[in-house]
C-alpha cells in the first residue's frame, strides 16, 4: 500500500475516533451549565444532583477526548509535513490559540469543577462549568476555523512556495468558517441532549431516582428540540448554501447532481451505483435543490461532468454519508418532538416505547457527526487545500509506508480498548446511580 | 529585537512551561510505580489530578505554536521523530485515561493495571523528552534541503539516551519534592529522604552530561562563554541546584520546589542561549541547520500571534495560579477524590 492512502487512512482513524468525544463533552458541558444554574440560583438540590452525577459522566468522556486529542495537535506535522510547511503560516495560528485561548481554560477549570465542589464557593463552582463549556466550545471554533480554510481558503497569497497570510481576519473568517461552526457546534449539542435523555431515559425505565431524572430528561428534550430544530434550519440549510456557491464540486457530489441541470431536483432517496455515476429508484422534489441553493427553482446548478475527472471526489461515499445524516437530522427531530409533547402530556415516565428509543439513540448524534464529517472531508479531495494543494503532495516525505502502518496498528488497538472501557465505564457509573454511588465511595 | 527573536524566546517559554509543570507531574508517576501502599497511591494520584491535564496543555500548545511560528521545524521534527512521536503519544493516551480509569472499578487487578499504565506513560515521556533534548542539542542528520535523513534508531545514540535519564531523574526528583508539598505521614518521610538522594544523582548526571557536551555537541560553546546570558543564567542554576537540598533539610518545601523548578527552567534556558539563533542543528553541516530566520513563518504571522499571545497568556496565569491555589496544600481524599 502506499504511504498517501496509509497516511490518509490513519488520520481518519484517529481524527473519527477523536471526534467522538468532544462533540458530547460540548453538548454535556452546556447542559450542566445550564443544570448547575438552576441548582445553584434557585436552590433546587435535584438539579445540584444532576450536575453531580452527569459531571462524573462528563469526566470520563472528556478524559478520553483529551488523551485522543493531544495525537492531533501533532499529526499534522508526523503525518503531513509537506502540508504542514505549505500552510504553517496559516494553519499553525488558530491551533496555537485553540492552546492559548480553548485547552489552558477547559482543562484547568475541569479540574475545579469536578474537584472543586468543597472548595470553592458555589459561584466560582458554577464559573468553573462556564469555563468548561465556554473553553470547550472556543476550541471548536478554531479548529473548525482551521479545518474551513482548507475548504474555503482565504486571506492568503502563494508565495516562496507557500501559503502566506495576508489577513489573519480573513484567514480566520473565511466563507465557511462560521455556518461550519454553528452547524458543528449545534450538531454538539444535539449529541449532548441525546446523550442526557437517553441515560436518564435508563433511570425512567427501571424506576429508580424517578425524581432526579424526570428533571434531568425535561431538561434534555426541551434542549434537545430546540436545537435539533436549528440544525435543520438555518445551519444545515445555510450551509449547504454555502457549499453550493464555494465547493461545487463538492455540493454535485453530496446532492448526487451528476449531470448540469436546470432546475435541478432534491434527491430524497436513491441508491448510487457506479461507474458510471448513477442514481437508482430515487426520489426527488423538482426545481426544489435550486431552489434552496440558489433561491430559483430554476437555477442552473453544474453537474459532476463539468469538472476534470482528477478534481473530483469519491462520488458514493459523499452521496451517501451526506443523505444519511440527513435523514438522521430528521429523526432527531420527530424524536424530540415525541418527547416533548408527552412531556406535556405527562405521561414520559409510562411511555415505554419512547424511553427506549431515547436510550438506543444516543449514539445516533454522534454517527450523525461522523457522516457529516466524511462528507464535508471526503468531499473535498482530492485536496488537502481546495484547489491550492493535493493531499497527495502533502504527505510526509521521510516517513516510510511501514511505519505508518506500524501506527496504525498501534492506534487501532489502543483505540479498540478505550472505546470500549469507554462504554463499559459509562455503562457500570449508570447502573450505580447517584444514589449508590455515594455510599460506595464512603467505603473506598 | 526582532520578531523572529520574539517568537525563539516564546517557544523557549512555553518548553519550560511544560517541561516544570508537566515535569512534576511525570515525576509524581515515576515515583507511583515504587508506592506499594493504596492510600499513598490515591494520594499520589490525588495530588496532580486537579491540574496534570492544565500541565500538559503546555505541550500541546507548544506543539500548536511551533507549528505557527516555525513550521519548518514543526514539519521536520516530528516526521523526523515519527516513532518516537508514536511512542510518546501511546504513553501520554494510556497516562491521560488512568487518572479517571484507576478508580472506577473496586478491583487490585484493575486498579494495578492503571497504576503501571499511569507509571510507564509517564517514564516514557520522561525519557523521551530528554532524548528528544539531546538530539537537538548535538543535532540532527539534515541534508542540504533540511530534510531528515536519520531514522528512529539513529536518535538513539548514546548521548541522546544519557540526557534522557538525566531528564528522568530531574523530572522524578522534581515530582519527589512535589510530593513533599502535597504528602503526609509516612509518605512524607519516604519522600524527605529520597529526594536529596534524587537531587545526588542529578547533580553527577549533569556534570557528566555537560562534559559529554563538550566532546560531542562543541558547536554550543563557541561563542558562549562571552554571552551574559550564559551567566547570568549558570549562577541562578548553580545557585538553585545548591539551595534545593539546603531547603529540603530545612523543611521548606515550597521553596526546595521553587528551586527545582527554577533548575529546570536554567537548564533549558542554558539549551536556548547555546543554541540560538538556531533551532535544530544540523549533524551534516551546521549550515543546513533549521533557524529561526529559515524556518519561520511570515513577520504577518509572528505579529499576529504575538497579539494573540499577549492576549491569552495573563488570563493562562492568573487562572492557573488561582486552581492552585485552591487546591494548595496536603491532599485530603474525599468523595470527589480519585
Amino acid at each position: 500500500m502506499d504511504a498517501v492512502l496509509l497516511a490518509r487512512l490513519q488520520f481518519a482513524m484517529t481524527v473519527g475516533f477523536h471526534f467522538l468525544f468532544p462533540p458530547v463533552t460540548i453538548g454535556l458541558a452546556w447542559l450542566l451549565v445550564i443544570v448547575e444554574t438552576i441548582g445553584w440560583r434557585k436552590k433546587k438540590e435535584i438539579y445540584q444532583e444532576i450536575g453531580k452525577f452527569f459531571a462524573k459522566l462528563l469526566a470520563i468522556i472528556f478524559a478520553i477526548g483529551v488523551a485522543t486529542g493531544i495525537v492531533m495537535e501533532f499529526q499534522f506535522g508526523t503525518n503531513w509535513s509537506e502540508y504542514s510547511k505549505f500552510v504553517g503560516d496559516i494553519f499553525g495560528a488558530p491551533l496555537a490559540a485553540e492552546g492559548v485561548f480553548a485547552f489552558f481554560l477547559e482543562s484547568g477549570f475541569l479540574g475545579l469543577y469536578l474537584f472543586g465542589r468543597n472548595r470553592v464557593s458555589k459561584g466560582v463552582h458554577w464559573f468553573s462549568a462556564l469555563m468548561v463549556a465556554i473553553g470547550s466550545t472556543i476550541s471548536a471554533f478554531w479548529i473548525i476555523a482551521a479545518n474551513s480554510w482548507q475548504q474555503t481558503p482565504a486571506g492568503y497569497v502563494l508565495q516562496n512556495g507557500r501559503a502566506e497570510l495576508t489577513s489573519f481576519a480573513e484567514a480566520v473568517f473565511n466563507p465557511s468558517t462560521v455556518i461550519r461552526f454553528f452547524h458543528t457546534f449545534d450538531a454538539a449539542l444535539i449529541a449532548g441532549a441525546f446523550f442526557m435523555a437517553g441515560i436518564s431515559s435508563y433511570y425512567l425505565l427501571n424506576k429508580r431516582n424517578t425524581e432526579i431524572f424526570r428533571a434531568s430528561m425535561k431538561t434534555a428534550v426541551i434542549f434537545g428540540l430546540i436545537v435539533s430544530l436549528l440544525e435543520l434550519f438555518p445551519f444545515g440549510h445555510e450551509h449547504a448554501k454555502q457549499v453550493a456557491h464555494t465547493q461545487p464540486e463538492k455540493f454535485a457530489a453530496i446532492e448526487g447532481l451528476y449531470t448540469t441541470k436546470d432546475g435541478a431536483p432534491l434527491v430524497m432517496f436513491a441508491i448510487p451505483t457506479m461507474p458510471p455515476p448513477q442514481l437508482r429508484g430515487k426520489i426527488e422534489i423538482p426545481g426544489m435543490l435550486s431552489w434552496m441553493a440558489f433561491g430559483d427553482v430554476n437555477a442552473r446548478i453544474p453537474g459532476i461532468n463539468e469538472f476534470p475527472a482528477d478534481e473530483l471526489p469519491p462520488l458514493w461515499l459523499t452521496f451517501v454519508s451526506f443523505h444519511n445524516m440527513v435523514v438522521l437530522g430528521v429523526l432527531f427531530i420527530l424524536i424530540m418532538l415525541w418527547s416533548v409533547y408527552s412531556l406535556y402530556k405527562k405521561n414520559i415516565l409510562e411511555n415505554k416505547k419512547l424511553l427506549k428509543i431515547l436510550l438506543w439513540a444516543i449514539p445516533f448524534p454522534l454517527i450523525a457527526c461522523q457522516l457529516g464529517w466524511i462528507a464535508a472531508e471526503v468531499g473535498r479531495q482530492p485536496w488537502i487545500v481546495y484547489r491550492l494543494l493535493r493531499t497527495s503532495d502533502a504527505v510526509s516525505v521521510t516517513v516510510p509506508a511501514g511505519n505508518i502502518l506500524f501506527s496504525i496498528i498501534l492506534f487501532g488497538l489502543i483505540y479498540l480498548i478505550l472505546g470500549i472501557l469507554c462504554v463499559y465505564l459509562i455503562v457500570r457509573e449508570v447502573k450505580h446511580g447517584p444514589a449508590l454511588h455515594e455510599g460506595k465511595e464512603a467505603v473506598v | 529585537m526582532d520578531l523572529n527573536i520574539i517568537w525563539f524566546l516564546l517557544v523557549a517559554v512555553l518548553i519550560i512551561g511544560y517541561a516544570v509543570l508537566d515535569g512534576f507531574d511525570l515525576g509524581v508517576g515515576v515515583l507511583h510505580l515504587f508506592t506499594k501502599n493504596e492510600e499513598e497511591k490515591r494520594v499520589n494520584i490525588n495530588a496532580i489530578g486537579p491540574v496534570w491535564d492544565g500541565n500538559e496543555v503546555w505541550l500541546l500548545t507548544g506543539g500548536g505554536a511551533l507549528f505557527a511560528a516555525f513550521p519548518v521545524v514543526y514539519a521536520t521534527i516530528f516526521s523526523g521523530f515519527y516513532i518516537a512521536f508514536m511512542l510518546l503519544l501511546f504513553a501520554l493516551i494510556f497516562r491521560a485515561v488512568s487518572f479517571e480509569f484507576r478508580g472506577k472499578v473496586d478491583s487490585a487487578k484493575w486498579k494495578g493495571t492503571w497504576d503501571i499504565a499511569f507509571g510507564l506513560g509517564s517514564l516514557l515521556p520522561a525519557i523521551l523528552f530528554g532524548v528528544a533534548v539531546g538530539n537537538i542539542l548535538r543535532g540532527i542528520s539534515l541534508d542540504e534541503n533540511r530534510m531528515f535523513t536519520g531514522n528512529f534508531f539513529t536518535l538513539l545514540n548514546p548521548y541522546s539516551v544519557l540526557v534522557g535519564i538525566l531528564s528522568l531523574v530531574l523530572f522524578t526528583m522534581h515530582g519527589s519534592i512535589y510530593m513533599t508539598i502535597k504528602s503526609s505521614d509516612r509518605q512524607l518521610e519516604r519522600m524527605k529522604n529520597i529526594a536529596p538522594r534524587l537531587w545526588m544523582a542529578f547533580v553527577i548526571l549533569y556534570t557528566i552530561v555537560t562534559f559529554y557536551s563538550i566532546f560531542e555537541a562543541g558547536f554550543l560553546f563557541t561563542s558562549i562563554l562571552s554571552n551574559p546570558f550564559f551567566w547570568i543564567l549558570f549562577l541562578v542554576l548553580l545557585g538553585a541546584i545548591i539551595f534545593i537540598p539546603i531547603a529540603l533539610k530545612s523543611e521548606k518545601f515550597g521553596r526546595a520546589f521553587f528551586a527545582s523548578s527554577l533548575t529546570i527552567a536554567c537548564m533549558l534556558g542554558l539549551m536556548a542561549v547555546s543554541l540560538f539563533p538556531r533551532l535544530v542543528p544540523s549533524l551534516t553541516n551546521l549550515n543546513y541547520s533549521l533557524t529561526i530566520y529559515n524556518a519561520s513563518s511570515t513577520e504577518r504571522t509572528l505579529f499576529t500571534m504575538l497579539i494573540i499571545a499577549l492576549i491569552g497568556m495573563p488570563f493562562v496565569i492568573g487562572y492557573t495560579i488561582f486552581i492552585y491555589r485552591t487546591f494548595k496544600g496536603k491532599v485530603q481524599i474525599n468523595e470527589e477524590s480519585y
